[in-house]
């Protein structure tokens, strides 16, 4: 048990693909078969994943590692390991793999076994890009992600799928291409600087880098967390893959996927480019509030559901960036336990949405109207996951947008006053859209609907419970994930200060310039 | 008369794999015309004297040795490239099996022979270490892929491209000829090492023959290998060939272009590769964004892989600008380029039916029917694209590094650039494959033997691209 224990990341980074083998092999017993073989394999990816939840100290070092040379030529080892930034990002990502099988159980019609197989892989580059500790292994997880999620939208999305799929994929690798000059740069400094060529993410922040080349290397990282979170203006791909995804692609999206940016950004740019992050501070600040806003003024007018709820998601992802370029301990865990929130709250909006799909087979708001009546039990939930993403106290996304903001108050207050209109307008958009939704008179169309049946409560309960402890009592959450943002955002402040403390070498660098 | 005046049998034993080659190629040569075999009995004929060649190879090892007077100079980096030779020409003799008949031409003795004949000619032209026997290496390749190109007779594309590629390549050797005349004039020595040290030691004619006779030489490979602007020839020629014999053309060729002008520079000019640098970053950078640029608008998936091999051509430069240290990752990503090349033009080859399976419109639909042969294809494009965790990423990054590490970096960027414009156009095929509504069907046909291969050939993307490793150690190791 104890191998099993420290072995615990690679585990669940090779079960799914053991799962896609397993689908594979056993795709001739029927599609009723392989679904069920993909939500066993993602359940046991979830018990297993509770072992880092369990084993996981209250520490800022990273838990779990394991480590072994790789391509020993290009001095690239697998590494992996958790710390509190990841931690609940594996966790969130595990928890909602179950409940996207269980979500695409009815809806997915053609090539069952390759979607599952697509959802699978997936997974496991989901758990790598949170665990890596090598670069090399980082942007291989980063980049595997794209060629499933490509296939999840452009086989089985709706109307539009091709374009969003290109879109999505074309949209992602500008930026981690450009990211991956900025590794194939640091991997240079390596041989340079430190005698061995290393992509270890150890390795990284032993380099020296000047604040100049940490300038453009934040430029090159971010651009593609940026993309990725999204932020404005780059976010211009994420409407259209949510909207023409299948359900289980939206979850996935909107869940995980968008983390991955946010994620980037506390594990690269914060403690390796420090320099470089703190001159752009002011625009992406600028930028994340534009967004917010941005964000909720359109989703106020979007006739369609999941456009509705992709926008919104611009706009909530629009604090967590926020809350992450503030840098004090109180806003980076908001951003970290919001990252966790909007997976949820957002994921579940996604899966409540494709249920009525199926049931309608339209989107559309204005298709809709006294749902309430037809459909009672769905409309409770419906309506608890919007006040949840809505950020009614008690429930979670409460705590995230309260600790971002309250965080992130001293250093930029303009930003936390604008940004705090957003939390009202989501309000705006997310009930107005509930009233025109649930209330008023019943259509013909919507009345005599099926209410939730019991696999859709199977997905839809683990999340409201979620929702609700994490809203009530999010202490046990928050324990594990501010040692890690503690040492990260002190780092930070040890980097810019001792840049600021030596003015005697830059003075006289630029005395000697004037001389020459 | 007494031979060993011209050549010891250390010298003979040294070209055991050219021999046991060309003695197999003239077997089969007298097979045909004594009319004793069938089509498939030659190409397994051929088959095996590939076999026994690498096995020859095998036996010879990896020790520098300089043979015929310093005409040949054999060592790691020759063995690597023969041994890639053998690999392409075994694949294409494989690929062939059944694809001529296919086409409403038949397989003769010449076609296994002058692959065998081709082959020969690279391996000459990689162990060459005189600009005479360079030459030799290269026309024996050339007029082999010349007949080879237009073996369809009775098809006008065939005979169209066959006789193009005659036409332009005639000009290549005439500029290679021409450049190699000039260093001689300019170092009195076509040698490799003798020209390199009259260039150390300035005991130079002019100055400018040798500049002129290097920007010929060049030119003459920049035809060979298809770099921007002397690519025009590639794309026509890939589109009318064979399909098999396009994927021949567009791996091990291309390997001993590189190979050859990699020494050449190597050991013959690195005194003066510097003064080259400029053009040869504006050569990577140019057939890099042309060929890219051009892919993406082609309608014929044959054409869209001759742009994409131009492109690939274009990372390749790359490794020629910053020479020394980049030739273990310009072997990998040859031999990694070949692999993925030659599963994807396996697949069109299985695929493609008299004049159909060209174009992107008749890969519609493809998925729902062929569901394998779907995803080997869309495995060799998504690892042409350079995704990871294929091959196609693992060479990029070996390749890249390189250059980064010598300071290029806005070389780098434009190559990750291009690679982003190159995912369009290889996507765009798996769009047509699995996302499209089927209107033609393609009806693929193909033995055991191709299947068994394109299998190997996908697992070998994957192997490559997840644990290159093993294969780096034996790259790494390469010395020039």
């Amino acid at each position: 048990m104890s191998w099993f224990n420290e072995h615990i990341l690679t585990v669940l980074i090779l079960l799914p693909l053991a799962g896609v083998g397993l689908l594979l092999s056993t795709r001739s017993l029927g599609n009723e078969f392989v679904k069920r073989g993909a939500l066993l394999i993602s359940v046991l990816e979830f018990l297993f994943s509770l072992i880092l939840f369990i084993g996981f100290k209250p520490m800022a070092n990273f838990q779990f590692t394991e480590q072994t040379v790789w391509i020993p030529a290009w001095g690239i080892s697998y590494s992996v390991g958790v710390d509190g930034i990841s931690l609940f990002l594996i966790l969130l990502t595990t928890f909602l793999m179950p409940i996207a099988v269980l979500a695409s159980w009815r809806s997915v019609e053609k090539s069952v076994t390759s979607f599952f197989i697509s959802l699978l892989v997936m997974e496991s580059a989901m758990v790598g890009v949170f665990s890596a500790l090598d670069l090399f292994f980082f942007y291989i997880f980063w980049e595997a992600i794209l060629i499933p999620m490509y296939f999840l939208i452009g086989v089985w999305g709706s109307k539009k799928r091709i374009y969003a799929a290109i879109k999505f994929v074309l949209f992602t690798m500008v930026g981690s291409l450009l990211m991956l000059v900025g590794i194939l740069y640091l991997y240079s400094q390596t041989t340079a600087q430190l005698g061995a060529a290393s992509l270890a993410y150890e390795d990284m922040s032993r380099l020296v880098l000047s604040s100049g080349i940490q300038y453009w290397l934040f430029l090159a990282f971010a651009l593609s967390f940026a993309i990725k979170i999204p932020l404005f203006p780059f976010h211009t791909w994420l409407p259209d893959a949510h909207t023409e995804a299948p359900t289980a692609g939206s979850i996935i999206l909107a869940g995980v996927l968008l983390k991955m940016g946010g994620y980037g950004f506390l594990r690269f740019c914060v403690p390796l480019f420090p320099l470089g992050m703190k001159e752009f501070i002011p625009l992406i600040i600028t930028l994340a509030v534009v967004g917010i806003i941005y964000g909720a003024l359109m989703a106020l007018v979007q006739p369609d559901l999941k456009r509705l709820v992709a926008f919104s998601s611009v706009s909530h992802l629009g604090f967590v960036v926020l809350g992450i370029f503030a840098l004090t301990s109180r806003s980076v865990t908001g951003s970290v336990i919001q990252m966790v929130n909007h997976g949820l709250a957002t994921g579940a909006l996604f899966l409540l949405v494709g249920m009525l799909y199926e049931r309608r087979h339209t989107r559309m708001i204005a298709d809709f109207g006294g749902l309430a009546k037809s459909l009672p039990r769905y409309s409770v939930v419906f309506l608890i996951v919007v006040l949840a993403s809505a950020g009614l106290p008690g429930l979670n996304g409460f705590v995230g947008e309260f600790l971002i903001l309250s965080g992130s108050y001293e250093p930029h207050p303009a930003a936390v006053v604008i940004s705090a209109l957003g939390i009202i307008l989501a309000a705006v958009y997310l009930l107005w859209m509930v009233e025109r939704v649930f209330f008023g008179p019943v259509s013909e169309e919507n009345s005599g609907l099926k209410d939730l049946m019991s696999r859709e409560w199977l997905a839809i309960v683990p999340m409201i419970v979620m929702m609700v402890w994490l809203g009530i009592y999010p202490k046990p959450f928050l324990d594990k994930i501010e040692p890690s943002v503690d040492k990260l955002v002190k780092d930070f402040s040890t980097a810019i200060s001792e840049t600021e403390n030596t003015p005697i070498i830059l003075n006289r660098e630029s005395f000697e310039e004037v001389n020459e | 008369m007494d031979l060993s005046q011209y050549f010891t049998s250390a010298d003979l034993a040294g070209i055991a794999p050219e021999i046991i080659l060309t003695v197999t190629a003239l077997f089969v040569l007298t097979l045909e015309m004594a009319k004793l075999s069938r089509p498939g009995i030659m190409l397994l004929v051929a088959a095996i004297g590939i076999v026994l060649a690498g096995g020859a190879l095998a036996q010879a090892g990896n020790d520098e040795r300089i043979l015929f007077g310093g005409m040949l100079r054999l060592n790691s980096f020759t063995t690597f490239l023969d041994f890639l030779y053998l690999a392409v020409g075994l694949v294409t003799l494989i690929l062939s099996q059944g694809y001529l008949e296919k086409k409403g031409s038949e397989i003769r003795g010449e076609y296994p022979a002058l692959i065998l004949f081709a082959v020969i000619g690279m391996m000459l032209m990689t162990q060459a270490n005189d600009l005479v026997i360079v030459f030799l290496g290269l026309e024996l390749l050339s007029l082999s892929l010349y007949v080879l190109v237009g073996f369809l007779r009775h098809n006008l594309y065939s005979n169209e491209s066959g006789l193009k590629y005659l036409l332009l390549g005639a000009f290549a050797t005439g500029f290679f000829l021409f450049g190699a005349a000039l260093t001689y004039g300019a170092t009195g020595t076509t040698n490799f090492n003798g020209i390199a040290a009259a260039i150390a030691s300035g005991a130079i004619l002019s100055d400018v023959f040798l500049s002129l006779g290097i920007g010929l030489l060049l030119i003459g490979f920049a035809f060979k290998v298809a770099l921007v602007p002397f690519h025009m020839w590639s794309p026509d020629v890939y589109q009318g060939a064979p399909t098999t014999v396009t994927a021949f053309l567009c791996t091990a060729p291309k390997a001993a272009g590189f190979g050859a002008l990699l020494k050449l520079f190597a050991t013959a000019f690195p005194e003066v590769h510097g003064e080259w640098q400029a053009l040869l970053w504006i050569l990577a950078a140019l057939t890099m964004t042309v060929g890219n640029i051009s892919a993406l608008v082609q309608t014929n998936v044959k054409r869209m892989l001759a742009f994409s091999s131009i492109a690939h051509a274009g990372y390749l430069a790359m490794g020629v600008l910053v020479l020394d240290s980049s030739v273990g990752a310009v072997l990998f990503y040859l031999a990694v380029y070949s692999v993925m090349n030659l599963g994807a033009f396996a697949i069109i080859a299985v695929a493609e039916k008299e004049e159909q399976g060209v174009t992107f419109e008749d890969y519609r639909g493809f998925a729902s029917r062929h569901p394998w042969l779907s995803a080997g294809m869309a495995l060799f494009l998504i690892s042409l694209a350079g995704f990871p965790p294929t091959a196609g990423f693992a060479a990029k990054y070996g390749l890249f590094s390189v250059v980064m590490t010598k300071g290029y970096i806005w070389l780098v960027i434009i190559a990750v650039l291009n690679t982003l414009v190159s995912v369009y156009y290889y996507l765009r095929l798996v769009v047509n494959m699995y996302m499209l509504k089927e209107e033609k069907v393609l009806r693929p046909e193909s033995g055991i033997f191709v299947i068994g291969l394109i299998v190997l050939l996908a697992a070998a993307v994957l192997l490559f691209g997840i644990a290159p490793g093993f294969f780096l150690e034996i790259t790494t190791t390469v010395k020039l």
